[in-house]
């Protein structure tokens, strides 16, 4: 929560900025840091497809990539929160309200189902990023409350989760949701759009380097002039808008705001944030990263479903042990690193 | 931050805000407990006394191991799915007899603890997301293990969850005494100072030479049988094992009571009577609701912002 006195402090600096006299296994580490999530992916998804039959199929993988679509939308924010060395815990929460929020907005038509979520959710992550920034609170406890805030407003929406909203099947809301285009779903559109945006935010802005240089070094970086309260309060705001609007388009998707939706999702965004790459400890990350992780999350998830006699409760087994795996190696990489 | 030319009047009300900080969980019992007295009918009954009390014994076990946690610098997410997998295991070997279950269940939490403390101390993973892994892989566990909630028919076991001493239900005398016991091992052992040294500052705890992961492992290891200990007693209460649902949430209850109690998430102190104190509080404010006919949705919502508003004040006290 605060400083460790283990934390790589070389791992900090982003993967450019390695002096250029880098030796060969320090550059393959942080090449592992970058990389590993992807060649992880790609190797079980050959496993996959080899192991059945039912993997590579149109349905199977559009599927995949509908329920990657939403996730990928929330851990994008993620990203940057964490990224500022920061974390949301609110962010299950928001995606279910945010559903509820656009299934009932969607009587009045398209634009107040998906801008009501987007203030609603937003207005929540400003109050975050303020209590953070200004207040200077810790963003776990911050977002934890939040989370447990946003849940009960959503409780008090639905009457106690009682009435479920539906969406109008023939509304342009619920054809954003469900209609395709070139036979890939608008959702999954949308989120590699966003996330283009979104990388091009983090590496080519003044912003995205502000966030990278809060996450690294706060002191130095307000030293440096950069605006620390502002960025924080910004990527809470960020955060809480992506989760908003993925459960706006999840709505959408299930033409129904579903209130049992979101719990637990805090801890798959995380898990797909630092699976991709992107350092708990702030200052080092990668958007491209967190999708890689997402997706490798779904399709463990996926090959756990296929393996019928399973059930769903070794795919959180699967996860909590992938989690640790993954946050073992990052430690153990950005250690190394720092020793050579 | 006393300005020295402001003299008398800043000092006296620093002092003031301070005592305030310091005593104000105990002081929000008091009120709320008056308040009820008052507004709610039948609060002032032996019968309502024995269902809060009971209520609280659970959370209030599982704040005690966090109180541990938190005092070191860390947290543990775990203790919800702790609660959960030690109620399988109590389920899954009830059959050789309820104590031999329930050491079982006990050292499932252990060595939850175990795993807690490892990715902590050895590989110096932060404790929110050494934590949060355990807390996804412990509730599948214990789904593994006991698929769907399961009736327990067990006289001893019963006999745990509903007995009493002189109308004192055993679930509060096992609550009390913990509560001692760990107030006793922070305050008089060398454990429990070598803990709240590694939460001041773990670098100079290095330095000093304590055994930094020896201690840290142990406090993780004290919370995941805490946790366990609360998984058998709501066990016992509920007479039914439920992996779905038991303990959920309950990281949650159990940072609250401990930050509301006043022990700072910065480490370095623990207060164990706050912690009982936000714990009961936490019970109150949530009676007070419901018996008011508030939604349940109110709660959530009534303490999330006690958690911001005890956090908020632990910040002043903090800047000191």
């Amino acid at each position: 929560m605060t400083t460790d006195v283990d934390t790589p402090v070389s791992a900090k600096s982003t993967a450019e900025d390695d002096p250029p006299g880098a030796t060969r296994s320090e550059r393959l580490s942080a090449l592992a840091q970058q990389h590993g999530a992807l060649v992880t992916l790609v190797v079980a998804m050959i496993a996959a497809s080899l192991s059945f039959d039912t993997f590579l199929t149109g349905d199977n993988l559009e599927n995949m990539a509908l329920s990657s679509a939403f996730l990928a939308v929330v851990a994008l924010g993620m990203t940057f929160v964490i990224v500022t060395g920061g974390i949301d815990l609110s962010v299950g929460s928001l995606f279910a309200l945010g559903g509820v929020l656009a299934a009932w907005g969607s009587q009045y038509g398209t634009a107040v189902a998906l801008l009501l979520p987007l203030a609603v959710c937003g207005l929540i992550g400003l109050v975050n990023g303020l209590l953070i920034a200004r207040s200077r609170l810790a963003p776990f406890i911050v977002t934890l409350a939040a989370m447990l805030g946003a849940r009960g407003i959503l409780l008090s929406v639905t009457d106690e989760g009682s009435t479920t909203y539906l969406v109008d099947k023939d509304s342009f809301f619920a054809k954003l949701g469900q209609d395709t285009l070139l036979g890939i779903g608008i959702p999954v559109w949308i989120t590699v759009a966003l996330f283009v945006l979104g990388a091009v935010v983090l590496r080519r802005t003044r912003f995205g380097q502000y966030v990278y240089a809060v996450g690294g070094n706060e002191d130095a970086a307000a030293l440096m002039g950069a605006p620390v309260a502002r960025t924080k309060i910004s990527v809470y705001t960020l955060s809480g808008l992506c989760a908003g609007l993925a459960g706006a388009l999840n709505a959408a998707w299930l033409v129904s705001g579903v209130t049992i939706l979101g719990s637990g999702m805090e801890l798959e965004a995380i898990s797909a944030v630092v699976i991709g790459g992107t350092l708990l400890t702030g200052g080092f990350g990668f958007i491209s990263g967190s999708l890689v992780g997402v997706l490798l999350l779904k399709v463990i998830q996926n090959v756990i479903n296929q393996i019928g006699s399973l059930d769903s409760a070794y795919q959180q087994v699967v996860s909590g042990a992938f989690l640790a795996v993954v946050v073992i190696a990052q430690t153990w990489l950005g250690r190394r690193r720092r020793v050579l | 931050m006393t300005d020295l030319t402001l003299g008398r009047v800043t000092a006296d009300r620093d002092r003031l805000l301070r005592l305030l900080q310091e005593y104000g969980v105990y002081l929000g019992v008091v009120v709320l407990f008056l308040a009820n007295t008052v507004l709610t009918p039948h609060f002032l009954s032996t019968e309502n006394f024995r269902t809060q009390a009971v209520q609280v014994a659970p959370v209030l076990i599982v704040a005690l191991g966090m109180a541990l946690a938190i005092g070191s610098e860390g947290v543990d997410l775990a203790v919800g799915s702790v609660m959960a997998l030690s109620t399988s295991l109590l389920s899954l070997y009830l059959g050789y007899g309820p104590w031999i279950a329930i050491l079982i269940a006990l050292v499932g939490g252990a060595v939850i603890g175990v795993a807690n403390g490892s990715l902590i101390a050895f590989v110096g993973v932060q404790p929110i997301v050494a934590t949060l892994a355990l807390m996804v892989a412990g509730r599948g566990l214990a789904l593994v293990l006991l698929p769907q909630l399961k009736d327990v028919h067990d006289p001893a076991m019963a006999s745990l969850g509903s007995g009493d001493v002189l109308g004192v239900p055993y679930l509060v005398l096992i609550a009390a005494a913990l509560a001692l016991l760990v107030a006793f091992v922070v305050r008089r052992t060398t454990f429990g100072r070598q803990l709240l040294a590694i939460g001041d500052s773990r670098a100079a705890a290095r330095l000093a030479g304590l055994p930094v992961r020896r201690v840290l492992i142990l406090v993780y290891v004290c919370s995941g049988v805490l946790a366990a200990i609360a998984g058998v007693l709501a066990t016992a209460r509920l007479t039914a094992s439920d992996p779905t649902s038991l303990g959920n949430l309950m990281e949650l209850s159990a940072i609250t009571a401990v930050v509301v109690g006043g022990t700072p998430l910065s480490g370095g102190r623990v207060r164990i009577g706050g912690t009982v104190a936000g714990a009961v509080l936490i019970q109150l404010l949530t009676t007070t609701l419901i018996k008011h006919d508030l939604p349940p949705s109110w709660t959530q919502i009534a303490q999330a912002v006690v958690i911001v508003l005890a956090v908020y004040a632990a910040r002043e006290r903090g800047k000191r």
